[in-house]
């Protein structure tokens, strides 16, 4: 049979059918939400720096906790939904991070603590390793050769 | 009696003897809620894994189906039943210990339709009287297996359906209790080339629209003869596309059709997106509220198209297309 339609037309239709994301309302609350997660990580710093840590112990202190609370909201089923309605927003580097790993950990530990838990769990996080780690290479690369030229 | 190339008509008419659904606590919440002879409010209904929860489900509804037709398993000659996952190994766990010949299939959410139409050949050909035709999906096991864990914080996109926790069975047989399967017409695979895994109603629509149109065409019916068309899971988006091809073949079906996933769930609310998908989503729809329609009389005849968009991660990693199909069962009270 088939329909006198090329995939090219059916495609253009599917496009004219299918409604985009509210662009606007979603970027709002991402920014919202995601601020609000920075603006966290900036209060638990200002806290930390009243004990007189060095500059070096802070930021891996605030790291540490903000990495426990996005892993721990993801553990009591709470980061999902509020990723429901930020969308973006909890992308936010150190939180969303804890909820991709922890959460796909979550998932595979009925395969196992090694091969399901031990070799899923960066199933998410994975890429952004690897990609992170190539992208400062070249990063410093660059760097090193502006240093070695002026 | 073969009627064209891809419709049989069966002389004497499969009796579907005894229908049962169960569902999820979302599907109940939804606007069919009532109709499901089943709720489990516990997602993992008592079990310690997602995978092991959906056999569950589908091993309660197969035997609860035979407690509601107060029939023994050693009565039933053969089970065709499917499910989402890799292998079909909800079906095998569930079914292990019953003891019947069993084929184990897959066509995504057309399945329920392909063990519906497997079945009535078996018994029109006297192969077998009584066949049992199941189907389950479990949104966690197919998040799991097909997107991302379930608490890993990410958006859905407007285009992308719900799978249903929900598995649904029927008793098909050669007695003389309707509703009655009278006409099969087997899909074939349709391609137009959509990619986006998240808009699986635009990849099937063309397959139930094929469909559609071939029962049409083979059976010399219209769309005036039914009651309703009900398609498999196209959702919202999928459904408005189905319409609009099979306008321009110079069909108008907008009057008395509709879709099971843009049923199942009231989307906006339910934040289901375009609706709801997965092998139980029309297969609960099927035995919970259109077979009781039939036997309440509010249905005479009905053509039930489930659609399946036949993917797998890996084909949708490598950017391959979605092959779709559909399969049109006409039902007669």
């Amino acid at each position: 049979m088939g329909f006198n339609i090329t995939n090219k037309e059916y495609n253009q239709k599917v496009k004219e059918a299918s409604k985009n994301s509210k662009l606007f309302l979603d970027v709002i609350l991402a920014f919202t939400v995601g601020g609000i997660i920075c603006v966290i990580g900036q209060i638990v710093l200002n806290i930390l720096k009243m004990f007189n840590f060095d500059k070096e112990t802070l930021s891996s202190l605030v790291c540490v906790i903000m990495i426990f609370i996005g892993s721990f909201l993801t553990a009591i089923n709470i980061y999902g939904d509020i990723a429901k309605f930020s969308g973006a927003g909890t992308l936010v580097p150190i939180t969303g991070f804890a909820n991709s790993v922890v959460s796909s950990a979550m998932e595979f530990k009925s395969e196992g603590i090694i091969l399901g838990l031990g070799s899923k769990m960066f199933t998410i996080a994975g890429p952004v390793l690897v990609f992170g780690v190539i992208s400062s290479v070249v990063c410093g690369l660059f760097y090193y050769l502006y240093l070695l030229i002026f | 009696m073969k009627l064209g190339r891809q419709t049989v008509e069966f002389e004497k008419p499969i009796s579907i003897e005894c229908a049962y659904s169960s569902v999820g606590k979302k599907e109940a919440d939804g606007p069919f809620g009532n109709y499901f002879d089943k709720v489990f409010d516990d997602e993992l209904i008592g079990k310690d894994t997602w995978e092991k929860a959906e056999s569950e489900l589908l091993k309660e509804t197969i035997i609860s189906l035979m407690q509601k037709n107060k029939t023994a398993f050693s009565d039933i000659d053969y089970i065709f039943s499917g499910d989402l996952l890799n292998q079909c190994t909800s079906t095998s766990f569930a079914i292990k210990d019953f003891n019947v010949p069993h084929f184990g299939i897959f066509g995504a959410c057309s399945t329920f339709s392909e063990g519906i139409s497997l079945g009535s050949f078996l018994i029109s050909g006297g192969f077998a009287k009584k066949v049992i035709c199941a189907t389950s999906s479990h949104f966690c096991t197919a998040e799991k297996q097909f997107r991302y864990p379930i608490e890993y914080g990410s958006a859905r996109c407007p285009t992308s359906q719900w799978t249903v926790t929900g598995s649904g069975a029927v008793i098909l047989s050669d007695a003389n209790k309707g509703p009655f399967v009278t006409h099969i017409t087997t899909g074939k695979i349709m391609d137009l080339g959509v990619t986006d895994a998240n808009n699986m109603g635009a990849a099937m629509a063309p397959a139930a629209a094929d469909t559609i149109l071939a029962h049409f065409k083979e059976t010399g019916r219209d769309e005036k003869y039914y009651d309703l068309i009900v398609t498999g899971d196209l959702g919202s988006v999928g459904m408005k596309l189905n319409i609009d091809l099979l306008k321009k073949e110079g069909i108008d079906i907008s009057n008395n059709y509709n879709d099971c996933g843009n049923m199942i769930f009231n989307q906006k609310e339910q934040s289901a997106k375009a609706g709801g998908s997965g092998c139980g989503c029309c297969a609960s729809m099927f035995c919970g509220y259109f077979y009781k329609k039939l036997l309440e009389g509010e249905y005479k005849n009905i053509l039930f198209v489930p659609t399946g968009a036949l993917l797998s991660p890996i084909s949708a990693l490598q950017g391959e297309s979605i092959p779709s199909i559909a399969h049109a069962v006409a039902i007669t009270m």
